[in-house]
């Protein structure tokens, strides 16, 4: 094998995701072209869809929160050398968290003390969900991809067993739950920004855009400034480094799993207190897989995971305005678009890499083959 | 010199910015044995595999028996009778010998007649080379020494009169060594070409002709064996004087600070990986273990440390019983005073990955000055850093620099570094100068004595002979799970020890 000059920093954080966003354009563009269709028109048509108006940035900021929950979740894993694919599932499990709390209390306890609890139990039942399958890894070596995979469909059909069996408000045709009382409703972001006075048109982004700005947060802290971020980054580079070091990996990975299922679990705050204002049958909607390739993309770091967010967001909300605008565009060629992109910024990601560190090369060579190894008098 | 059997004139190889090999031009004689010597990242590996069709240089020119030849993979080099013993067997342990043998040249879609023609060829290598080995023996039942002795006849069977050997008595006892050495002269009678890559200045010395010296990716000399010194190669090596002599005063030995007794590990298929072992460690004192590697020196070290619990017996480290039933954890350990660099640092010691400084507090990140209130001062972890580098000379001084840019001399010297900082009671130490150059083998060395005259309870394990002789106060040889000698470093020789490390109790 021969060792290729690493590329710069710069060019690994910024340059590589560009390309590969670009190739994922490009590819697009061609498809689009196929089925006949402008591709700038297309283009133009989803860039003005995702911020075109307040009401489209407010959408696209809504869809965002739920990839930086989901994005962190898998990135938290990621660190301790575990891969979470069950995000879907714990999101969704957080939901029934927040919205049993809320269901239980909404109507005794006041606004400032229900939601941090129903946050709480949110982040609870996710984590929960999670620590099955990492309890399973740890203790029993059951992979935990297999294992987080299989609790997805768990979840899934014991949510549709719960909403149609047990939650479902009396006398409702659909299977989802009677309404949160107003202490159980997060404020909206146009209700928030008139309160300063600032005037947006009504969208579905609400403040727990702000909760995942502190998850962001909170996630840096951890993972790069304590010794517990320290050792289970350890135990994700080199378990035998982090065993040497006095770390458990058992209970790393407990922790690594909990913490990554209780960010999943946000996704129902969002959701669920956000916007439905009860609990409802789908809505994870692929948010959990999708935060594979935002922490894939976000390079598994919060500065990243919110920008590769702000991008899947946007694409969610302009998709859905070109599939609105132009028929030909179906719904399901929007999921194909933003297939793409997963592909060139997930599996991918490393295809141009030769090439930039070619291109690099030729940008540097002229100055170093300048300087030729100096002639020594071989043997004796 | 007769005519040369290879000659490389003018080889370069780069990998990125590193420029590995140097111009390097060479002839390896006929019929002889040549050594290649060299400080780790020297380039002789490089070389080595530039010949075997591994690398391809970026320029220069290699000719075998005079013709100019492209080695583009293994399989050209093979064809033109290159063959090479690599350090690490590539042979497939359920199979018999016969079986490895024709692996990769089965000749034909059934087996039979492939081996039984192989056999035939076998026993004429046997004959001729004097190279007995049972051909319908499975390799795990083989000895060490047997199965390097396999990989050889793969070589020969394959048509290879020209032998490259890296690292060949890496993994074997004295006795095993001046074996192959004797193997190695047999194959020279008969006309074999050998290149011997070692980096243990004694072989070169016992076993080769002509012995080449490689520095920085170059060729700084090429003497015939019978005109130079272990310490002419040495500073050659190095680039300024070497003692290779450990100046120490007599131990000062005081309490006993660990002590083993009947410790056993039984892994989970049933196999008895230590056996019953007895082991005392005072304060002042260095206690060497010998032993070839894998006789269960590496399961001794992680119970001592605290990265595995026993199955039966008692471990008592600083006043505190440590059994089956009562285990200590790594980080238990370190707070009762034991620091533990280990055998493999790549593996186990460090994060590749991680900047050297958070390298630096790999066990000790919860505790003051590092950790304050549950948080990580960097720029309390960055100084720490700077100040070990200062005291054991890690270069380069670049606490933010990724731990795997390093070379394996400086992750070895940070490693102890971080372990030696909080003078530890009792400090094991895994193969102290694995992949480390002469040069700072010499600072290690004399940081371990150092540290002993202060009080610490030293254990070392090492398979090199030489530096358990030079570093041990007393010496206790391992085989096979047991401890099968025990001798004061005064009253030790090499043959005795080697004795020992094969299985013979003295």
């Amino acid at each position: 094998m021969i060792a290729r000059r690493p590329l710069p920093a710069w060019a690994e954080i910024a340059v590589l995701p560009l390309v590969n966003i670009a190739l994922a354009f490009i590819t697009v563009g061609i498809i689009v072209r196929i089925i006949g269709v402008d591709p700038f028109h297309a283009l133009s048509l989803l860039v003005v869809g995702a911020v075109g108006s307040s009401e489209s940035i407010g959408y696209t900021l809504y869809y965002t929160t739920n990839f930086i929950f989901t994005g962190l979740a898998v990135a938290v894993a990621f660190h301790a050398g575990l891969f979470n694919i069950g995000g879907e599932g714990q999101a969704y499990i957080g939901g029934l968290g927040c919205g049993l709390a809320i269901l239980a209390l909404d109507r005794y306890l006041p606004a400032p003390l229900m939601i941090p609890l129903a946050i709480l139990a949110a982040a609870l039942f996710g984590a929960a969900w999670a620590a099955v399958p990492a309890w399973l890894q740890a203790w029993r070596g059951s992979h935990i991809v297999i294992t987080t995979i299989m609790f997805n469909f768990i979840a899934a059909a014991l949510m549709v067993y719960l909403m149609v069996n047990v939650l479902i408000a009396p006398g409702s045709m659909t299977p989802q739950s009677r309404n949160f009382a107003g202490s159980g409703k997060l404020m909206s972001m146009h209700d928030a920004l008139a309160a300063i006075g600032i005037t947006v048109a009504p969208s579905a982004a609400n403040v727990s855009i702000l909760l995942a700005v502190l998850c962001c947060i909170g996630v840096w802290v951890f993972l790069w400034h304590t010794p517990w971020g320290y050792a289970l980054r350890t135990m994700g580079h080199n378990p035998e480094a982090a065993v040497y070091g006095g770390t458990n990996l058992r209970h790393m990975t407990m922790l690594a799993m909990c913490i990554s299922g209780g960010l999943a679990g946000f996704v129902g705050v969002n959701e669920l207190m956000g916007v439905h204002h009860r609990i409802v049958l789908d809505f994870p909607a692929g948010y959990g897989f999708a935060g594979i390739a935002v922490a894939l993309m976000g390079r598994s770091h919060p500065v990243g995971i919110v920008l590769a967010a702000l991008l899947f967001g946007a694409l969610q909300q302009g998709g859905t305005e070109l599939a609105f605008e132009i028929p030909t565009i179906t719904r399901e060629m929007v999921v194909v678009i933003q297939g793409l992109i997963i592909l060139f910024s997930g599996a991918l990601v490393n295809m141009p890499r030769p090439w930039l560190q070619w291109l690099l090369s030729l940008l540097s060579s002229p100055r170093l083959r300048g300087e030729v190894p100096a002639k020594r008098a071989e043997g004796s | 010199m007769a005519s040369p059997a290879i000659e490389l004139s003018g080889i370069q190889k780069s990998f990125g910015s590193v420029h590995a090999v140097r111009g390097v031009s060479l002839a390896i004689a006929k019929g002889a044995i040549t050594g290649i010597v060299g400080e780790n990242g020297a380039g002789k590996s490089t070389l080595m595999s530039i010949l075997y069709g591994l690398y391809r240089a970026d320029a220069g020119e290699i000719r075998i028996d005079g013709q100019p030849m492209r080695m583009d993979n293994p399989h050209d080099a093979i064809a033109h009778g290159i063959g090479m013993v690599h350090q690490h067997f590539m042979l497939v342990d359920t199979f018999t010998v016969l079986e490895n043998l024709v692996l990769g040249a089965e000749g034909g879609p059934l087996l039979a007649g492939g081996l039984a023609a192989a056999r035939a060829e076998l026993e004429r290598l046997a004959r001729e080379y004097g190279l007995s080995v049972n051909p319908d023996a499975k390799i795990a039942d083989l000895s060490v020494g047997e199965q390097q002795r396999v990989e050889i006849l793969k070589v020969l069977f394959r048509g290879a009169n020209i032998l490259i050997l890296d690292e060949p008595s890496a993994v074997l006892t004295p006795q095993e060594t001046d074996q192959l050495f004797r193997i190695l002269a047999t194959l020279k009678e008969r006309g074999v070409t050998i290149v011997l890559i070692t980096h243990k200045l004694r072989e070169i010395m016992a076993a080769t002709d002509h012995v080449c010296v490689m520095r920085q990716g170059q060729i700084v000399a090429d003497r015939r064996t019978a005109e130079t010194s272990p310490e002419e190669l040495a500073e050659l090596m190095v680039g300024r004087k070497v003692r290779l002599q450990l100046d120490k005063a007599a131990p000062k030995v005081g309490e006993v600070l660990l002590a083993a007794e009947k410790l056993s590990l039984v892994d989970h298929r049933g196999v008895r990986l230590l056996d019953n072992v007895d082991l005392e460690l005072r304060a002042g004192e260095i206690v060497g273990i010998a032993g070839v590697s894998g006789n269960g020196q590496t399961e001794l070290l992680q119970i001592l440390s605290g990265i595995r619990r026993p199955t039966s017996g008692k471990l008592t480290v600083c006043g505190r019983v440590i059994d089956a039933h009562h285990p200590a954890d790594p980080a238990e350990m370190r707070v009762l005073g034991l620091a533990h660099v280990p055998e493999d640092r790549l593996r186990q010691g460090m994060v590749a990955a991680f900047q050297a400084s958070e390298t630096a507090i790999l066990g000790y990140q919860g505790e003051p000055p590092f950790c304050r209130n549950y948080l990580l001062d960097q720029p309390a972890v960055g100084r720490h850093c700077a100040t070990l580098m200062d005291r054991f000379d890690v270069r380069p001084r670049a606490p933010a620099l990724r731990s795997s840019n390093f070379s394996g001399g400086n992750q070895q010297k940070l490693v102890l570094a971080r372990e030696m900082d909080r003078t530890p009671r009792v400090l094991l130490v895994g193969q102290p100068t694995r992949g480390v150059d002469i040069g700072a083998i010499e600072f290690i060395h004399r940081e371990l004595v150092k540290s002993r005259d202060q009080g610490c309870a030293v254990l070392v394990v090492s398979v090199e002979l030489d530096e358990i002789l030079s570093l041990a106060d007393r010496i206790v040889v391992m085989f096979a799970g047991r401890i099968t000698g025990e001798v004061p470093a005064g009253r030790a020789d090499e043959r005795t020890l080697g004795l020992m490390m094969a299985g013979a109790h003295a």
